[in-house]
């Protein structure tokens, strides 16, 4: 499942992440990490199973764990099956099949919220 | 020699004898019995295309009002219309943003909305005549009270359209959709195999007069459209047809971020095919139909191309950049635009649709001019100032916060021994290092990432870029990283200041 870290200021300098990692023993798949001085927000994929534990090991060292649970919803009505959405997704969740309509890899998305920004025709939006 | 005629074809298609197929389909059929055969077998190609045209707008007349009104000013939904002509005409374009909602809601959703049924919020105003006395109208309509309801669009279905993509290092908002930055991206527009005029690229049967399938109805091309301009293989086309035929599958309204909005177009033409040249140019395939990748990141007119690319390799997904591998966008449909050339197929095929020849040919020669201006463009570097003071990056803050002192100058340009720019320094930066207690080199406190122009930039782009970043002053550099000056907010207001 894809999960969001997020980091206070106050702990921005310490080593959750790793610290985490080694206690558990848990592997982290990081996909995206946006760190500066004063934040810090990580997005990874973990395996169900390992959820729990991990989740009490971030949150021992004072990070705060979220289920990332609104997938990207696609509005069949407005979309146009342009594929403008397909470019801007780092995930590749949008694919067009051979009769160039789109398809939606929804369990892939991050919720980085680029393709929501790019479609056009206002068809995507996260959570439903 | 196989020479046909349109009043022939049209028997057929009276009869229903008609041979007619999509112009993806001709591609295989030029290839599997030849050019003469296929002009011998096949009556009408028909071509689709569905995407943004923001060169769209509605003519409308409201009717008369009850005292009537000279119409001077007018809004739909808030979005403004140009009312300009007679009493109670108006064309409300499809690019024309809302006042009170900005780029969400444009004249291309109040036209979707009327199309759709709804009802439309009038608000007009004028100044009032012996014959017109009213000075304020608010009224609400819907698309069954106007008198007519004519698309009118002065420049749809371009040939082809080049693709666009960002070697810069942020986002680009356009009108091309969202660039990511160091090519991350290439999008694109045209239907390629099904584009309507690249499969009859002289204009032999596409002109004038000819009937067409637009937005769902019947429409025709009324001549060429506005920046035609043949010789580059960018012809475009005017058309008109009546909203109140047309179906919202095919008229849809569009927003693109930071750019604004646009009426997604669906518009379908035949080809009658009265002879192998005919044949042989709606054989066009994918990988025929060349055009150029564009950096959008030059904010200019002229935007370099990084390569020349054909419609199948962006339709693949993936084109080669500088080695790399990027992914590709379309912003048209090539589902719906298959979709318009099958409906037109069924048309025609049912008797429902007969082709036309061109009263009048469109040229097929010539380009778009650019803008003439009579007022030069102020560029950076003939603003900008050519003293600045530099200071190597292993010269000490002490160093600096002379150097600033001597000169009372606010912004030093940081060098490498070579003399490349490599930062810059500010009173600001030095006060902060000072009160933290750093003194040591001038390279660890000084601004690593510099904003910096160069001096045959437009200083309107300039400005942009100081407004954006919110930064002062940049300075100027050639393409060996050299310093030649620095452009601040001063010299910007100093311009201004001559200008008005
Ligand atoms: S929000 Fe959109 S762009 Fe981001 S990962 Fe999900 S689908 Fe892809
Ligand atoms: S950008 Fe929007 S309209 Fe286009 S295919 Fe993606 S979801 Fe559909």
């Amino acid at each position: 499942m894809k999960i969001k870290i997020s980091i206070p200021t106050e702990r921005i300098h310490d080593p959750i992440i790793s610290e985490s990692i080694i206690e558990t023993g848990i592997r982290l798949n990081i996909m995206v990490a946006n760190i500066d001085s004063t934040y810090g927000e990580l997005i990874a994929d973990v395996k169900d199973s390992r959820f729990n534990r991990i989740k009490k090991a971030l949150e021992s060292r004072g990070a705060i764990v979220a289920i990332l649970d609104q997938p990207i919803h696609r509005d069949e009505e407005e979309c146009v099956d342009c594929g403008a959405c397909i470019s801007v997704c780092p995930m590749n969740v949008y694919t067009f099949d051979e009769t160039w309509s789109l398809c939606v890899d929804e369990k892939k998305c991050i919720q980085c919220g680029m393709c929501i920004k790019m479609c056009p025709h206002g068809a995507l939006k996260l959570g439903e | 020699m196989v020479k046909k005629s349109i009043h022939e074809i049209n028997k057929k298609i009276e009869d229903g004898s008609v041979n007619v197929v999509t112009a993806e389909e001709m591609v295989g059929i030029v290839e599997n019995l030849g050019v003469e055969g296929a002009a011998r077998e096949v009556d009408v190609v028909t071509t689709g295309t569905f995407g943004a045209m923001c060169s769209s707008g509605l003519m409308l007349n409201l009717g008369h009002s009850e005292p009537p009104i000279k119409i001077q000013k007018l809004w739909f939904n808030n979005v403004e219309a140009y009312s300009g002509l007679a009493a109670v005409d108006a064309y409300l374009g499809a690019a024309q943003i809302s006042d009170t909602r900005g780029m969400q809601y444009g004249g291309a959703h109040v036209i979707e909305d009327l199309l759709r049924g709804k009802e439309i919020d009038v608000h007009a105003t004028s100044y009032g005549t012996d014959c017109y006395p009213r000075k304020v109208l608010d009224t609400t309509i819907t698309l069954d009270d106007l008198n007519e309801a004519i698309l009118l669009n002065p420049r749809n279905a371009y040939q082809k359209y080049a693709a666009a993509t960002n070697s810069s290092k942020r986002i680009l908002n356009t009108y091309m959709g969202e660039l990511l930055p160091n090519f991350g991206n290439v999008t694109y527009s045209g239907s390629g195999v099904l584009s309507p005029l690249s499969n009859d690229p002289s204009y032999e049967t596409i002109g004038t007069g000819t009937r067409i399938f637009m937005g769902g109805a019947q429409g025709y091309v009324i001549g060429n459209g506005t920046q035609h301009s043949p010789s580059d293989g960018f012809g475009t086309l005017m058309l008109k047809g009546n909203l109140k035929e047309m179906s919202s599958d095919y008229i849809r309204a569009a927003s693109f971020t930071g750019y604004g909005t646009t009426l997604y177009m669906g518009i379908g033409i035949p080809i009658p095919i009265l002879n192998e040249k005919l044949a042989a140019s709606t054989a066009v395939q994918d990988a025929d139909i060349f055009t150029d990748i564009l950096d959008y990141a030059v904010g200019s007119k002229d935007k370099p191309a990084i390569r020349q690319v054909n419609y199948a390799e962006l339709k693949s997904g993936l084109v080669q950049i500088e080695g790399k591998d990027v992914p590709t966008s379309s912003l048209s449909s090539f589902k719906n635009a298959r979709k318009i050339a099958n409906e037109l197929k069924e048309w025609v095929r049912h008797g429902k649709f007969f082709v036309s020849m061109p009263v009048e040919r469109i040229c097929c020669e010539g380009s778009a001019k650019s803008m003439k201006q009579t007022q030069a463009v102020p560029l950076v570097k003939d603003v900008m100032s050519d003293f600045i003071v530099t200071i190597k990056k292993d010269q000490t803050v002490q160093d600096a916060a002379k150097k600033i002192w001597e000169n009372s100058f606010n912004h030093l340009a940081v060098i490498s021994d070579t003399g490349e720019l490599v930062g810059i320094l500010t009173a600001w930066d030095i006060s902060k290092a000072v009160a933290e207690n750093i003194f040591d080199s001038v390279e660890s406190v000084m601004t690593k990432k510099v904003l910096t122009c160069a001096p045959n930039e437009p200083v309107d782009l300039a400005a942009r870029r100081l407004d954006r970043y919110g930064v002062s002053a940049m300075p100027v550099i050639d393409a060996q990283k050299q310093v030649l000056g620095i452009i601040t907010s001063d010299n910007i207001s100093k311009l201004l200041a001559r200008r008005y």
